[in-house]
């Protein structure tokens, strides 16, 4: 008999007032029997949506099943077959707009809590290795593939081919593999060492992953082809960040997102052993309503700031961020000025952030997006008292790759041209995937097309025998 | 790990070394830079290549103990290794057609202004080259630069050893003097760099800086290098590090360059209990 409870079995969070002052996870996650309560609110249902909704085609039905028969490991084992970052996904999915969202319990009541399984069923099969089959490393069938890019949908697209038996490695630009999962997103959304040890099963399978290694710079694709791989996936992200184009933005105090994050995520600023500085600063202006902004908003807090605002152009309603992330930032003290747009940042005589000047907004006709797009007040403008300014306004793909490479064609934006069906590029044997392609979107997404363009790159290389 | 083959300390505060770095060798081309990260704690600093050699698969960088980062790397030695090294980074220098030119180093921009000399010499280039240092004990790569110049110019600020003066002094008395020059190339601190194309700019000669702002990634991704050209926001990790010096806005670069002055000294105290040389 399922459990017909309506709700989800709600999951431990650190208290706001603690957690917005540490890095730790906030969400703790189930308990074993929680896991096995809330894993038995699934009907089995026939039609399972919930699968159509996920761009990895997990098998929750059955790893729900094994999961409510307290079988963690067997649940674990399912996911994992068709999804190569299960830990990651439980955390930062929107499960809401994918899984869950299909869910039938959510039509009366809270949708099966899917992420939080897939989580939990992750972490404890870290937690036990010794119980997992030891996973054989495949028999290679003597074809080199090269990935660019150790972000979600490199690390993908590697982890299905090794599976088919290729030979992978992985050309990343930092120095540790991750990428958005280790510089963007912060520890206390998804702690480091479980991307590492992510990685690390990648590993294990036989995938190496060569770090520094900046292409368009170090190597061409070409020269990696030249060097007998024989197709190439490109995942190298999006990320080059935007600036409004407004006064100020040089001034000392102003940041891109992606540089403030990481300088606390990937070089780990926050913690005093480490020699990256970052400011410390009393009050932050964050411009932008996504994840991002919510990210770098949340981390301006846990750095100590006195004060942390989130300035969005448009209302509540249009914030492109998961719910979830705003309500947790809303809890942890983070001010939420909508409708507000910057016009200038003003500096003091040493150049550096003084405030934020904004003018008021209201919402006019729907845009090409379909949301209501904001159109200034006349003369509402104001001065917002702040000492750093923190731009999260989007990101665009970086050009390096595309301007160093002959026959990759990408579109005005700057985003890879791809076939939709299996992700080639312009080019012959080189394949692409992930914010590269789409421009800034979720891990799931670029873990799909990832997934997408594995199954390309086999077929293309069997074709060839 | 990037091993170190060749340590050598060219003065009080500057040290040269040559790292196993056969990929990057192979690549690399004057004015660009690497990333180096020390160990785990360290943070990613930019150096610019000072010098390469594909067949011993090794590139060479010279820099001054100015941080706490550049102090900790000056302690290794020779069979060590750095942790991470990643390049070449940026767009290597374009010389236009050019048969004249005044390339002007200022202290550990000297290890820069080298081998942009070299390679300018080496091309049948007219080059003068104007080294300048504080004073006479500071002085280094004296003989390699002599070797790569039509005319090499010593200028010291205290006056101790060749021109007393500083480098705007000298190449202005070059200009003056009747030199054709097609273009300068400066190379050193901010305000030498910044007050050379003072000096360039009412004769109207094409001055190309290579600017030092500080980075993280140095591939484009956090912005934090952002210099701000021809009014322009433009990132010298990808779009330089050369740029027209006489568009760049150069006391923004040094209001941008302070950002971290007060950490860095405290971080600075905590590795050297207190002392510091530079």
């Amino acid at each position: 008999m399922p459990n017909m409870q309506q709700n989800k079995t709600p999951v431990t969070e650190q208290q706001p007032q603690i957690r917005a002052r540490n890095f730790a996870e906030v969400c703790l996650g189930y308990t074993e029997q929680e896991a096995v309560n809330e894993a038995k609110r699934c009907l089995n249902c026939k039609n399972h949506p919930c699968v159509n909704g996920c761009p990895v085609s997990v098998r929750i039905p059955e790893f729900l099943a094994k999961a409510a028969e307290g079988d963690f490991i067997g649940a674990y084992e399912i996911i994992h077959s068709t999804n190569s970052l299960p830990a990651v996904c439980g955390r930062v999915c929107p499960q809401e707009n994918q899984c869950e969202g299909k869910c039938v319990r959510g039509i009366k009541g809270e949708p099966v809590a899917i992420g939080r399984l897939e989580r939990f069923c992750a972490d404890y099969a870290m937690k036990n290795p010794d119980k997992l089959t030891k996973a054989q490393k495949p028999q290679s069938n003597g074809h080199k593939v090269a990935v660019i890019g150790a972000g979600p949908s490199g690390l993908t697209c590697a982890g299905d081919l090794a599976k088919l038996g290729y030979e992978v490695t992985i050309f990343e630009a930092f120095h540790t593999a991750g990428g958005v999962l280790m510089y963007g997103i912060p520890e206390f959304r998804l702690p480091k060492a479980i991307v590492r040890r992510e990685i690390d099963g990648l590993e294990e399978m036989g995938v190496k992953v060569m770090t520094n290694m900046v292409i368009g710079r170090v190597l061409s694709v070409d020269e990696i082809m030249a060097d007998g791989y024989e197709a190439v996936f490109i995942g190298s992200g999006a990320g080059l960040p935007r600036f409004m184009g407004i006064e100020g933005e040089a001034l000392v105090g102003v940041y891109s997102a992606n540089e403030y994050l990481t300088r606390i995520n990937l070089m780990k600023a926050y913690l005093d052993e480490y020699a990256t500085p970052i400011k410390h600063s009393k009050v932050v202006a964050v411009v932008g309503g996504g994840n991002v902004a919510m990210d770098a908003a949340r981390s301006a807090m846990r750095l100590g700031a006195e004060k942390v605002y989130i300035v969005y152009r448009r209302s509540l309603e249009e914030m492109p961020a998961r719910r979830e992330e705003v309500h947790h930032a809303m809890e942890e003290g983070i001010e939420f000025l909508v409708l507000n747009n910057p016009t200038r940042i003003i500096g003091d005589e040493n150049g550096n952030v003084a405030g934020l000047e904004c003018i008021k907004m209201e919402l006019g006709q729907p845009d090409a997006s379909g949301r209501r797009s904001p159109v200034p007040i006349e003369g509402s403008e104001f001065i917002l008292d702040a000492d750093t300014v923190i731009m999260a306004i989007g990101t665009s793909p970086n050009p390096l790759i595309r301007s160093t490479t002959a026959g990759i064609e990408a579109d005005r934006r700057g985003c890879l041209i791809v076939n939709e069906q299996t992700n080639q590029t312009t080019k012959d044997g080189v394949y692409a995937g992930g914010d590269a392609v789409t421009g800034a979107a979720t891990v799931i997404l670029a873990m799909g097309a990832g997934k997408k363009a594995a199954a390309s790159i086999d077929e293309y290389i069997r074709g060839k025998e | 790990m990037y091993k170190i083959m060749k340590k050598e300390r060219l003065n009080d505060s500057t040290v040269l070394m040559e790292i196993e770095a056969p990929y990057i060798a192979r690549k690399a081309k004057a004015g660009q830079f690497i990333i180096y990260r020390l160990d785990e704690y360290g943070e990613r600093v930019p150096l610019t290549i000072a010098d390469h050699d594909e067949q011993r698969g090794s590139i060479t960088i010279i820099f001054q103990t100015i941080g706490g980062s550049t102090a900790a790397l000056s302690m290794l030695n020779e069979g060590d290794s750095i942790l991470d090294v990643a390049g070449p980074l940026g767009v290597a220098t374009e010389y236009g057609d050019v048969k004249h030119v005044a390339v002007v180093g200022g202290g550990v921009g000297c290890a820069i202004a080298y081998p942009q000399a070299k390679t300018l010499f080496e091309s049948g280039v007219e080059v003068d080259l104007i080294a300048g240092f504080r004073s006479k004990d500071i002085v280094i790569l004296e003989n390699e630069m002599k070797a790569v110049s039509t005319r090499f110019h010593l200028c010291t600020d205290d006056g101790t050893a060749g021109y007393h003066g500083f480098v705007t002094n000298k190449l202005k008395e070059l200009i003056d003097g009747g030199a054709d020059l097609d273009e300068v190339i400066a190379i050193g601190p901010v305000p030498m760099m910044k007050f050379v194309c003072k000096t360039t700019e009412p004769y109207g000669i094409k001055t190309l800086v290579s600017l030092n702002p500080i980075m993280v990634d140095g591939t484009g991704m956090c912005g934090g290098c952002r210099v701000t050209v021809d009014g322009k926001i433009k990132y010298a990790c990808v779009d330089g590090p050369d740029f027209d010096g006489h568009k760049v806005d150069f006391d923004e670069l040094m209001r941008r360059n302070a950002t971290y002055k007060e950490q860095e000294k405290a971080h600075m105290c905590r590795l050297t209990g207190g002392v510091r040389n530079a």
